[in-house]
């Protein structure tokens, strides 16, 4: 085994250990906590906040995948690529309202709770699927996409059989960019009540509390490496195994 | 029979094809010449509705292809082009088969046939049926190219500059295997080039293009002996002409009787093979070896008079 398949292998098992059983872990979180506080978080299981955590990013970035390849897709058809521009410029507007903004403008018209943070990162999500998806599917190598054609594929079958499967590296970048991105975007979620890993942190810093800021931060860092990690061993697979590894991009 | 009736082809004001008329006889090959932007690959493409003709008709076995879907026309048509075009992500085996499984054929009909295809063109079934286009080397790629446009044995194969990204000899085993397997499937073949020697050796006709115009289509000795324009006579190459002449003839149609010694030359080798090996090695004469056996000569003196342009 490679070293770094076992440092990975490592990390990970020390972020379940953590999660199922934190008390393990007391003695190293006491070292950062003042006049007897309490070391781990205690108002709510850490296990369940992070599959909360997970399932917010997971629900978001799934959304923001179908819309954006679904948005790409139609623009790159003939019928659709007059929309080019102002689907392109749709994604931007979701990434440069920063995620704050549309929490606070979120509240109002949908409450406190998990939906607002939804949202949030799925706006947030949407370039960087839209963008890569794209780009997987303009700069395909010209003599595969004519002899698509030349042997007398339909629009519908070039697309399944030979667009999407040859853009999917590229694809898979976009999506791993907006599941990191989301990761890290989703503790802002806790400041309108969502279940996130952002509440542990938010009580440490309320607290005074650095042991459960530590431990907040540490697991959303910690699976952000991890899920990054494991995306870009799956891009490098599929792109390998197409013999695309030349053609990498974002 | 493809039959080319005044087509016309304009981007935004340029005439890329002009005014083309040409027929294409059942059970040839045709090999399109001309300079890069002369129009012939644009030419070629109308033939399977990859370009749509601004105007004219083009007609397969009398029927106007205009009246066919484009995919279905295209199912029916063998498409090869430079730099093979294989689907990166799919295995050889599935990429020959592309075409039938389009069509909807027989599984295990459509496994045999790439079975006999890969054997066709000595790539070992076993060996490579699963291996992906980027595992191959470029011969191989173009053999599985071309295999891939035969898979549903189409009356009609268009290849586009199929050997230009080949080296030499590569390149001169895989026309070969054209031809042979244009002889065995009676195969209408459309090939597009640049390249003289190619269309001297593969085509039965050759149509010259340049600038858009159909400048000249003949057979090649018609074409060497007499060109249209003085473009085509530099296609050509005015030095090269004697060779081209007698690059189209084997030694087994000019044999002469008479017993002469030293190496022997083969009767399937061109009368230009012959003759550079009659220059090289000084002699006025060569033996002439049919299947290990000594069956003649063929001899300078006549090939400097068949190397003459015809009168």
């Amino acid at each position: 085994m490679k070293p770094g398949n076992i440092i990975r292998l490592i990390v990970f098992a020390a972020l379940i250990l953590f999660l199922a059983k934190p008390d393990l872990f007391s003695g190293f979180f006491s070292l950062f906590t003042k006049n007897n506080q309490p070391a781990i978080y205690n108002q709510g299981s850490l296990l369940d906040i992070t599959l909360n955590h997970l399932g917010i990013v997971l629900a978001a970035t799934l959304a923001s995948t179908i819309i954006a390849v679904g948005l790409a897709i139609i623009v790159t058809r003939p019928f659709g690529a007059e929309f080019l521009p102002l689907s392109r410029s749709l994604a931007n507007i979701g990434q440069t309202f920063p995620p704050v903004a549309v929490l606070a403008l979120a509240v109002p018209m949908l409450g406190f709770g998990t939906t607002p943070t939804l949202v949030a990162l799925f706006l947030y999500g949407l370039l960087p699927i839209f963008e890569n998806t794209l780009t997987g599917l303009t700069n395909l190598p010209p003599a595969v996409t004519d002899a698509a054609k030349g042997v007398g594929m339909t629009g519908w079958q070039r697309l399944v059989k030979v667009e999407l499967p040859l853009a999917l590296p590229v694809i898979l970048a976009g999506i791993r960019l907006s599941v990191v991105i989301s990761l890290a975007t989703a503790t802002i979620g806790s400041t309108v009540a969502a279940r996130t890993l952002g509440e542990v942190i938010i009580a440490g810093l309320l607290s005074s509390n650095t042991a459960f800021v530590l431990q907040g931060g540490l697991i959303v860092g910690v699976l952000a490496v991890l899920i990054y990690d494991a995306l870009s061993a799956l891009e490098r697979y599929l792109m390998a195994r197409t013999g695309q590894l030349g053609r990498a991009a974002a | 029979m493809i039959e080319i009736e005044d087509i016309t082809k304009t981007y935004s004001g340029t005439t890329v094809v002009d005014q083309v008329n040409l027929t294409i006889q059942p059970r040839s090959i045709c090999v399109i010449v001309g300079t890069s932007g002369s129009g012939k690959t644009t030419l070629m493409r109308m033939i399977n509705k990859l370009v749509e003709p601004t105007s004219g008709h083009i007609r397969i076995d009398g029927e106007d292809i205009a009246g066919i879907p484009a995919y279905e026309l295209r199912r029916r048509i063998g498409y090869a082009i430079q730099g093979h075009g294989l689907f990166p992500h799919r295995t050889v085996g599935q990429n020959i088969a592309t075409v039938p499984k389009l069509l909807g054929c027989d599984k295990k009909k459509t496994a045999d046939r790439v079975e006999e295809l890969l054997s066709l063109f000595q790539l070992d079934p076993a060996e490579f049926r699963n291996r992906l286009p980027h595992e191959l080397s470029g011969g191989q790629q173009q053999r599985v190219g071309v295999a891939r446009a035969l898979a549903a044995s189409p009356n009609i194969l268009l290849m586009d500059e199929p050997y230009g990204a080949l080296d030499p000899v590569i390149r001169a085993k895989a026309q070969e295997d054209l031809l042979a397997i244009q002889r065995q499937f009676g195969t209408t073949v459309v090939l597009v080039t640049h390249d003289m020697e190619e269309a001297i050796h593969l085509g039965h006709t050759i149509a010259v293009m340049d600038k858009g115009k159909l400048l000249q289509c003949a057979a090649p000795a018609e074409i060497i002996a007499n060109p249209a324009t003085p473009f085509v006579a530099e296609l050509i190459g005015t030095s090269e002409r004697p060779f081209r002449l007698l690059s189209l003839a084997k030694v087994s149609d000019h044999i002469e009787p008479g017993e002469v010694s030293g190496d022997p030359i083969e009767s399937t080798a061109s009368l230009r093979d012959a003759y550079a090996e009659l220059l090289w090695s000084g002699r006025p004469s060569l033996p002439v070896r049919r299947d290990g056996q000594i069956v003649g000569q063929v001899t300078l003196a006549a090939l400097s008079r068949l190397a003459a342009r015809p009168q």
